[in-house]
């Protein structure tokens, strides 16, 4: 379960906006509470780092990104505990490609964005043993929106 | 000396949950060794085989990629960190 402001939601769905038809990217920086869910306190854009003839369809959070928002979030007494990324004209579900790069604990946040405008908006955790990913439960305050 | 390796949120589960672990050590090399030697499951994520780290797996000591130093023959000094640093990726 991850616990996301409506402040949150919109911030990636209009950075998905934005950089349509590229694939956006960030980082969601919070707390990792009881039973492995995750509350959010801010979400943090960062460019995608893919080649540009990828970026339709890729993202790429260099290494040195994420360990500078890691800082940041440290900084807070916060940390990392999820990613998000746009499909542009694409569903909300994470690809075979997203589960051979992804990680377990962390929530992993997929906005659709179709023709510039942002629809389905998802969130997935992978399982430990990396075989498939499952939907994860946004929480917004008390209202539960899966 | 003592080196305080950072550990990220998605491997902390498989270090008893624990942020930072502090191991005596004078190489990365060693401070990884001996951290996945007391967390086994730790070696699975972070390696492919007995030296050579997984590709989207990132080590830092301080502000410095280790692999644009020494690799794991890069020396440690006291009160060094060393950061375990996914690289992110994916796409539709």
């Amino acid at each position: 379960m991850i616990t996301l402001r409506v402040n949150h939601l919109e911030a990636m769905r209009t950075h998905g906006e934005q950089d349509y038809p590229h694939e956006c990217c960030g980082l969601l920086i919070g707390r990792f509470s009881g039973n492995g869910s995750k509350v959010v306190s801010e979400t943090y854009p960062i460019s995608n780092a893919r080649e540009e003839e990828h970026k339709r369809n890729r993202f790429l959070i260099r290494p040195e990104e994420l360990l500078r928002g890691e800082r940041y979030a440290r900084e807070k007494n916060l940390e990392v505990v999820g990613f998000y990324h746009s499909h542009p004209d694409a569903e909300a579900r994470p690809s075979t490609y997203d589960l051979e790069h992804a990680w377990p604990t962390y929530s992993y946040v997929i906005v659709s964005v179709r023709e510039a405008y942002a629809q389905d908006l998802r969130s997935w955790e992978m399982r430990a043993d990396r075989t498939q990913f499952d939907s994860e439960e946004i929480v917004k305050g008390e209202t539960s929106c899966r | 000396m003592p080196v305080t390796i950072a550990i990220p949120g998605a491997l902390r589960g498989f270090a008893d949950d624990q942020t930072e672990v502090e191991v005596e050590a004078a190489t990365v090399g060693s401070a990884l060794n001996l951290l996945t030697d007391t967390y086994p499951e730790l070696r699975h994520h972070l390696y492919l085989d007995a030296n050579t780290l997984r590709n989207f797996i990132n080590v830092y000591l301080n502000e410095e990629n280790i692999r644009h130093l020494q690799g794991f023959d890069t020396v440690a000094k006291a009160g060094d960190l060393v950061t375990i640093v996914p690289s992110i990726a994916g796409g539709a």
